[in-house]
């Protein structure tokens, strides 16, 4: 469990990923702003906490993997990574510029920190499996974790894998579903209703928590209950706000990829500084 | 030991499934990377062997291609060999988006086995009978394509493909081949095999249609047309020299493939020939039609892929030069 600082720390850093993920987008004037709002609070529990990594050593042995399938949200893994100290910060505003290692999309051959190349919806599931599967055969403790969107799970392939990795019991892999109830056309409820997901995982039988997605100390919580479960695959069904952190994106449809000006910019950094300087103020 | 042709073509002692699982054992003794998956044809494709000695080695992923090529590509990151199965359309029409996104634009190291190509499907019918397979590969970038002639080659390929990092599909006939090359034979990936001199024409062909155009040799010969023969069993990268001086010093060129002649083997050498030395060529091979239920000699016949059609072929691309 979290002690009181811990919680405050980590409520800062998924604030900061927000501030460097909202400067990174608008470095291009685009981007896929809500659905990496959504997943700010999970990154810092992952870095900040749970994922076993080491900055200098990218492909180290001994790390945990994180598979980001909804490969989308590349600009909050990236600003993720870049406070972290896997790149350097400037880095973050080459968004999407001729040449840049920060493609749209995850690209573990373009980005220092990045296991496993998505973009393609469903198929980091797969692949994550594939590296959890591999970890087991060889006996190895690294545990994968899986960061799947609530629209991304209409796709056939995510409950291939779920049987796949219910079967073979990949107890060391740990998958998210960013439960922000929207997808690019309306709510996910609107074009392919999605509920109970920790009752479907669960009938493939995996271990199923849901917690508040925004909720840094119930994250690391069900990450410990998910981490203790000696043979079952974990999801965690993370209830979020798609574009949360910013009042103009946050449960907005229209948030999955939109322009961002200088002076929305402005306004979302006014917001989210002002957050991050309350919690300041509450760890004195 | 180079290259040896048989004196006689006849069927091969061996089947080629049985031929890739003592290959893929072989590997795996020496390898301890090496991974078979399937999509629940182990059965069908005499992997059982392997699962037996192997079993911690063997993922049998059940029907669910698209996560079976997944599943493989995170194994290669992870550091493992996977060589994964399944029949020719399954592999590459229902998992091409898995096998072009996690498996090739990652850069991954997955063996992608395709089993009964073209018309060697038989009584499975239109549905499992793939004559686009190579074609929906040769168009991903990177990807190393693939049509072993017979067991010699296979036995040959296999510690080449595991050894050569990057994404492989190979078009594999599960059962009896037309042995054309003695054992110990040695190939290279990317080059052609000079199969019989000649100087009339060439026949640049791939898969069964290398024993045909064999044939078809012998008839052409007593008319006292000499041609040569080039085995193209890789398809990509496309033995580009081969094609050239084929085309140089005999001056026209019969494909023939047991596939679509559109983005088959025939397109693969025309665009090779037409940006750089234009001669007249025929295309053996499907001509871009869905395949159907029947025995192999009826399929060859419907298809026009016997030894009497590549001499026809020829014939007539004499006429033209």
């Amino acid at each position: 469990m979290l002690t009181k600082e811990e919680t405050l720390e980590l409520r800062r850093f998924a604030k900061k990923i927000q501030i460097e993920t909202m400067k990174t987008i608008a470095s291009i004037g685009v981007g896929h702003v809500g659905g990496s709002l959504s997943i700010a609070e999970v990154l810092a529990v992952l870095y900040g906490k749970q994922l076993r990594h080491d900055p200098k050593q990218p492909r180290w042995e001994g790390r945990d993997w994180l598979v980001v399938s909804k490969g989308h949200a590349g600009p909050a893994v990236y600003s993720t990574l870049a406070l972290r100290g896997f790149f350097p910060m400037e880095q973050l505003l080459t968004l999407n510029s001729p040449g840049t290692m920060l493609p749209s999309h995850c690209d573990r051959n373009r980005t220092t920190g990045i296991d496993i190349t998505t973009g393609s919806l469903g198929q980091g599931a797969s692949s994550a499996a594939g590296v959890a599967k591999a970890f087991k055969i060889d006996g190895k403790s690294n545990n994968v974790y899986l960061i799947l969107g609530d629209g991304e799970i209409e796709e056939g392939q995510v409950w291939e894998m779920a049987l796949f990795a219910g079967h073979h019991k990949l107890s060391n892999l740990i998958a998210f579903v960013d439960n922000n109830h929207m997808q690019i056309d309306g709510t996910v409820e609107s074009l392919c209703s999605m509920d109970h997901i920790a009752e479907k995982f669960a009938a493939f039988g995996w271990y199923a928590q849901c917690v508040n997605g925004h909720d840094v100390a119930a994250i690391d919580a069900a990450v410990d209950a998910a981490k203790a479960e000696p043979e079952r695959p974990s999801v965690i069904v993370l209830d979020t706000i798609k574009g949360h952190g910013w009042s103009k994106t946050a449960g907005q449809v229209g948030s999955h990829s939109r322009n961002v000006t200088a002076e929305d910019l402005a306004d979302a950094l006014a917001e989210m500084q002002a957050a991050l300087d309350e919690l300041g103020e509450e760890s004195k | 030991m180079s290259i040896q042709v048989c004196a006689e073509i006849k069927k091969d002692a061996v089947d080629m499934r049985d031929a890739y699982c003592s290959s893929l054992i072989r590997l795996a003794d020496e390898d301890e990377r090496i991974i078979a998956l399937d999509a629940d044809l182990m059965g069908a494709m005499g992997t059982k062997p392997f699962e037996k000695k192997y079993p911690e080695r063997t993922v049998n992923c059940g029907i669910q291609e698209a996560n079976m090529v997944g599943v493989a590509c995170g194994m290669s990151a992870a550091g493992k060999v996977p060589f994964a199965h399944t029949f020719a359309p399954f592999m590459t029409r229902r998992a091409c988006d898995q096998i072009f996104m996690s498996g090739a634009y990652a850069k991954m190291n997955v063996k992608l086995v395709g089993s009964d190509p073209g018309i060697t499907a038989q009584l499975n019918g239109g549905t499992h009978m793939p004559f686009e397979d190579m074609g929906i590969m040769r168009l991903i970038p990177e990807m190393t394509v693939l049509e072993p002639t017979d067991v010699s080659m296979l036995e040959d390929l296999m510690p080449q493909i595991a050894a050569q990092y990057g994404m492989v599909y190979m078009r594999l006939v599960r059962k009896e081949v037309q042995q054309v090359y003695a054992r110990g034979s040695q190939f290279t990936i990317g080059k052609a095999v000079r199969v019989r001199e000649g100087s009339d024409a060439t026949i640049i062909a791939s898969g069964f249609c290398v024993a045909e155009a064999i044939r078809a040799a012998e008839l052409l010969a007593q008319e006292r047309i000499g041609v040569r023969i080039l085995d193209m069993f890789t398809w990509k990268p496309l033995d580009r020299e081969a094609i050239l001086s084929a085309a140089a010093e005999t001056g026209a060129i019969v494909t023939a493939e047991n596939h679509n002649v559109i983005n088959g083997l025939g397109a693969a050498v025309a665009e090779v020939l037409v940006r750089e030395r234009p001669v007249p060529v025929e295309m053996v091979g499907v001509q871009d039609e869905f395949g159907e239920v029947g025995k192999l000699p009826y399929l060859a016949e419907r298809f026009g892929l016997k030894a009497e059609n590549i001499a026809d072929a020829v014939r007539c691309v004499l006429k033209r030069k």
